[in-house]
């Protein structure tokens, strides 16, 4: 027996938002996140009805999410995956993606490190001794740049959510770190050589659309990256969680009053960044130095041997891993 | 009832009936990071879970 009411019908509620003060029904709840999606796109200018959008899907429940919100509210969108090779995580979260396009008849485009780029994460992690999490964002980063270019896309969406974008803030709070935080927006428009990039689940949480995908019925993959266990984004997160528990609504109102009150003051400082650009020796794309990150990466860990995924793990994330793995 | 949990995957047994919210307190997950899902329906803090349900957990938080 369920005694929350839905705060527009007063059916029985399936979820509680503390941040909201409400409960919602499923048609309601529905109606919340679509209404806050499309704020966020109007409010930023994000999209244009004619747009061609390039959407970065990792098979997770914001991808999906943002990539079917994307869908149902009338734009046209293609999804980008790219194979880390991360174990048989990355494997996996593929089939996610791809099953997600399939049956919706969407346009799924595949790039593999491996394959395309002779190298993988834990590969790179090992042999530039950059951490898993910093090769990662530096490959995905280009290269969804570098594909949206190619081919012809003006946008480039990403389903980063309220919960990525406050963790991400307060880090770079923390450190006061003024470059990340000048480009720590909501949208990042186009300029030579580079996609519009824009976060339209930036008033989402992710228990929202995480809510979302359930109700949705849209079957996403639920494992955690298994190199991501421990990281200081999850600290983060949770250190944020337990302020919104005594305080509902914190998070929302630590971010998006950054973007609102703080952000226009970095904005001389990121157009800075911008015009000090070059252009990579090796690629081609807009670099600070002579030869770009990506394609230094691509030259140290092409040449490693491949290494296993575990290999790279610290102990606990081995152990979880590992035990995982047995469970299926 | 069993209650399936993930990231490790595993389950837990909990008497009911009683509360998701309570659930939830008692296991040291909090709410902010978690969805209640019986017999695959969303359900509020506030919804009883007896013994016959199939109950998960699902956190909600990712670190990349």
């Amino acid at each position: 027996m369920n005694y929350s009411k839905c705060r527009v019908c007063k059916e029985p509620a399936i979820i509680d938002l503390p941040r909201h003060n409400a409960n919602f029904c499923g048609e309601h709840f529905i109606q919340l996140c679509r209404r806050q999606v499309e704020k966020a796109i109007k409010d930023h200018r994000m999209l244009d009805p004619k747009d061609r959008i390039l959407v970065a899907v990792s098979g997770g429940k914001d991808s999906l999410a943002v990539w079917d919100l994307l869908i149902e509210l009338g734009y046209q969108a293609d999804g980008l995956y790219i194979g880390l090779g991360i174990g048989d995580y990355s494997p996996t979260s593929e089939g996610y993606a791809q099953r997600f396009a399939d049956q919706r008849g969407l346009k799924l485009i595949t790039v593999d490190l491996r394959q395309d780029f002779g190298y993988d994460i834990p590969t790179a992690s090992r042999a530039t001794g950059r951490v898993p999490c910093s090769a990662c964002g530096l490959s995905k980063r280009h290269l969804f740049d570098s594909v949206a270019m190619e081919n012809g896309y003006e946008v480039v969406v990403t389903g980063h959510n309220l919960d990525d974008e406050a963790a991400v803030l307060f880090g770079n709070t923390l450190r006061w770190d003024i470059d990340y935080l000048a480009r720590q927006l909501p949208v990042l428009p186009a300029t030579p050589g580079f996609p519009k990039k824009v976060k339209p689940l930036v008033r989402l949480t992710e228990r929202e659309t995480a809510a979302w995908c359930v109700v949705r019925g849209i079957d996403y993959l639920l494992d955690e990256c298994p190199m991501a266990l421990g990281n200081r984004h999850l600290a983060h997160k949770n250190t944020l969680n337990e302020v919104e528990r005594q305080s509902p609504g914190a998070k929302a109102l630590f971010y998006l009053n950054f973007v609102e009150k703080m952000a226009p003051l970095l904005a001389s400082h990121g157009q800075e960044m911008v015009d000090g650009l070059g252009t990579c020796d090796s690629c081609g794309r807009p670099t600070t130095g002579t030869t770009c990150a990506f394609c230094r990466v691509v030259a140290t860990s092409s040449a490693h041997e491949p290494v296993p995924v575990e290999l790279v793990l610290s102990k606990k994330a081995r152990a979880a891993y590992l035990s995982d793995r047995q469970e299926t | 009832m069993i209650i399936k949990l993930r990231n490790p995957t595993r389950e837990v047994t909990v008497d009911g009936p009683r509360a998701a919210g309570r659930i939830l307190e008692d296991l040291g997950l909090a709410r902010e990071a978690h969805l209640v899902i019986r017999n695959g329906t969303l359900v509020p803090g506030d919804a009883v879970l007896d013994d016959a349900d199939t109950v998960e957990i699902r956190p909600v938080i990712s670190g990349g």
